[in-house]
């Protein structure tokens, strides 16, 4: 009667007696909703509306026939990843051990082997894209084994580049999904699902930081004009609800504009999500500057550099440390606030699944719908937040080691 | 200072004039382009502003108001009546959320492990799960799946139907549920998803707050016998209170803004009603300036009660 265990559960669950209720209660609650749900998706639950909608969820109504090009973009995502990720591990920071397959790498290889492996036998996709898939995963654990294995032989002026594939990447990628360069062109009002979510969600996490870093630079300016400037922006848009913006942008937007300058409506929200996004990461980034001390500015000047020197240098590496995790939260909501779109009539993920569910033969699957995209988002936001977590540490050990 | 030798882009007097000129004047530009743009374009579409269309009447109806209303009613009215819905979901779910924070974020240091967990659990899924997928998910799969007539689910003083949530003595007469206080299910499903989503951020600020009183307090108080509860409530949360407020502050007027997704559950609140007013008039600037003013009084005016409430919780100093 007195092992570990039974000791712990003693200490943790039944320590007094409205405790050992209260557990009891709990434990009896939880398990009946676990069994209702697992009967619920096992054996009422029709999951057809997702099998038989999988493309559209994945891409809306992007033509068949150029589907190609989405493809070659996640295999050259695929290889990309692999090869950033081989190369961290292959060349870690000199104060850090060389681990070329730490345990949390392995675990996450074997769990992606399981998700190519195990998601589209679930979804029932058909063999030539369940075939796709596999392929891809291959490449992209191969990429990562390879840049691993041959990571340290890449002379130095080449490895110097290897980061720039990135925004290259950005920017083929934009011209793989909207055409141009000998491409067809495919008009934003064709895209949708999870592409447009990414899309729009990428476009404004990637401009809406600059923004963001020079509003809060502005904001703490000892230029009278720039400091109201930069104060009067971010109170008004932090003033107002994002539907109410988005409404905005869609309907006076073309009305500030010289006729036909307008951009399309898909292009209208990206830049609405931005200016949006770029008051609140302003304000993530104004706490990181207020944690340097106003000794680190004074030093820089006083040691000859100027003034925008000195930000880029000195104050702003420092701040942004600090901003990370705040910063980082804000593209978690970012991501999130994407499903606005779907209520400005755009068809971004949950845009898509409205109008599946117009759909007479998928009339009342509101559950299994919108369940799929709760996991879905809850595991995009989760792992952005573990991400954010573990730069974090990173950033730190290293502020220490320089210690 | 010795300027004279200086060339003039070195002079440190004069650059934060030249950049602040600068900048003042490419926003000033930018300004006049969009001001002319709008003007020329809303004169073409004959949208110039004005605010007599105000007075004409709505044509349309609201499916629930406090104020009442009907189509021959004018378009202020209407906008004031769904001013008025927004005001009560906003003013409900604030008090809805501020318990259910409180309680998930004490329940996060209780003694009892699994209550613990269950309160981690919730602020994690809940964080990370959009809003607006909460809302339809409530309003569609939850509330729009309720039994009517005699299935309906029946708690004394209380019973919920697809048909609405009926507070009071409900009877049913007819097989129709009969009570003094009927809100629809629309108003419910976001009442609820609000305070649900609202109440896991507001847990967040509660454990952070309880979190920054010092352990010592917490010991003091349980060796001078105070039990757990009479702990939490006499020592800690006040003490707590000074943290927590301003957090407080900045969820609240999220939850204001947040309340103008109702649209998707169904419910007419200020920003439904205006779509349908743009819809039929055309009257974007307006409309637009109206929910704009609108949100940012309500804004203001939770700020200025918070900071009320944070002064009177903050340290008395002599």
């Amino acid at each position: 009667m007195d092992s570990p265990l039974l000791r712990r559960l003693r200490r943790d669950l039944f320590a007094t007696p409205l405790d050992g209720l209260i557990s009891i209660v709990l434990v009896v609650a939880l398990a009946a909703s676990a069994a209702g749900l697992l009967h619920w998706a096992l054996v009422q639950a029709q999951w057809a509306v997702i099998q038989a909608n999988s493309t559209l969820f994945a891409v809306g109504r992007y033509p068949l026939d150029q589907q190609w090009r989405l493809w070659l973009l996640t295999i050259l995502l695929a290889a990309a990843t692999g090869l950033s990720w081989g190369l961290l591990r292959a060349l870690p920071r000199p104060d850090r051990p060389a681990r070329l397959w730490p345990f949390n790498d392995r675990l996450a290889a074997v769990l992606l082997a399981g998700l190519a492996l195990g998601l589209p036998l679930l979804l029932r996709l058909g063999t030539a894209i369940q075939l796709r898939w596999w392929v891809i995963t291959a490449l992209l654990l191969l990429a990562r084994w390879a840049a691993g294995r041959w990571g340290r032989r890449i002379p130095d002026p080449v490895r110097r580049w290897i980061p720039l594939i990135w925004p290259l990447l950005y920017l083929l990628g934009m011209v793989l999904i909207s055409g141009g360069l000998g491409l067809v062109n495919v008009s934003p009002s064709e895209w949708g699902g999870l592409l447009l979510t990414l899309l729009e969600a990428s476009f404004a996490i990637l401009l809406c930081f600059p923004l963001g870093v020079l509003l809060a630079l502005g904001r703490r300016s000892a230029l009278p004009l720039l400091r109201w400037g930069a104060v009067l922006y971010i109170e008004f848009i932090r003033g107002a609800p994002l539907i109410t913006l988005l409404f905005l942008g869609q309907n006076i937007l073309g009305f500030l504009l010289p006729g036909g300058l307008a951009p399309e409506r898909v292009w209208r929200a990206a830049w609405v999500l931005t200016f949006f996004a770029a008051a609140y990461v302003a304000e993530a980034v104004r706490s990181g500057l207020a944690a340097v001390p106003l000794g680190q500015l004074e030093a820089a000047r006083s040691l000859g550099l100027a003034m925008p020197q000195a930000l880029i240098h000195v104050v702003l590496p420092q701040a942004l440390r600090v901003a990370l995790p705040a910063t980082v939260g804000q593209f978690i909501t970012l991501l999130q606030d994407t499903t606005l779109l779907s209520l400005i009539g755009l068809l971004d993920l949950l845009g898509t699944a409205r109008t599946v569910m117009a759909n007479p033969a998928f009339l009342g699957k509101n559950a299994e719908v919108y369940l799929v995209l709760a996991v879905l988002f809850w595991g995009c936001c989760a792992a952005l937040g573990l991400g954010s977590r573990a730069l974090e540490t990173r950033l730190n050990t290293h502020s220490t080691a320089k210690a | 200072m010795a300027t004279a030798g200086l060339p003039w882009w070195r002079n440190r007097r004069l650059i934060p004039w030249l950049v602040q000129a600068g900048v003042g004047l490419a926003v000033l530009v930018l300004v006049a382009f969009l001001v002319t743009n709008l003007v020329r374009n809303l004169t073409a579409a004959g949208l110039l502003l004005s605010w007599s269309w105000l007075d004409n009447p709505a044509g349309f109806d609201i499916a629930e108001t406090w104020l009442p209303f009907d189509a021959g009613l004018p378009y202020w009215r209407g906008l004031l009546a769904g001013l008025v819905n927004t005001l009560r979901v906003v003013v409900l779910g604030l008090v809805g959320s501020t318990l259910l924070g409180t309680l998930a974020g004490t329940a996060s240091f209780s003694g009892n492990a699994l209550l613990r967990s269950l309160a981690r659990v919730y602020v994690e899924v809940i964080r990370n799960v959009p809003l607006l997928l909460q809302l339809v998910f409530w309003y569609f799969v939850v509330f729009l799946q309720l039994p009517n007539g005699s299935a309906a689910i029946q708690i004394p003083g209380l019973v919920l139907a697809k048909s609405g949530l009926y507070l009071g003595q409900p009877e049913l007469v007819n097989g129709v549920w009969q009570a003094s206080m009927r809100v629809s299910v629309e108003f419910g499903a976001l009442l609820t998803g609000l305070v649900v989503y609202t109440g896991a951020f507001i847990a967040e600020v509660v454990r952070g707050g309880v979190a920054a009183v010092p352990a010592g307090q917490w010991e003091a108080a349980r060796s001078l016998g105070f039990s757990p509860l009479q702990t939490l409530r006499s020592i800690v949360l006040p003490q707590a209170l000074r943290a927590i407020v301003p957090g407080l502050n900045s969820q609240y007027i999220s939850l204001a803004k947040n309340s103008s997704l109702a649209v998707a559950c169904g419910y007419t609140d200020l920003y439904s009603v205006a779509e349908t007013t743009l819809n039929q008039t055309g009257r974007a600037v307006e409309v637009v300036l109206i929910l704009l003013g609108s949100y940012l009084v309500i804004d203001l005016t939770i700020s200025a009660l918070m900071n009320g409430l944070n002064q009177l919780v903050q340290l008395k100093e002599r």
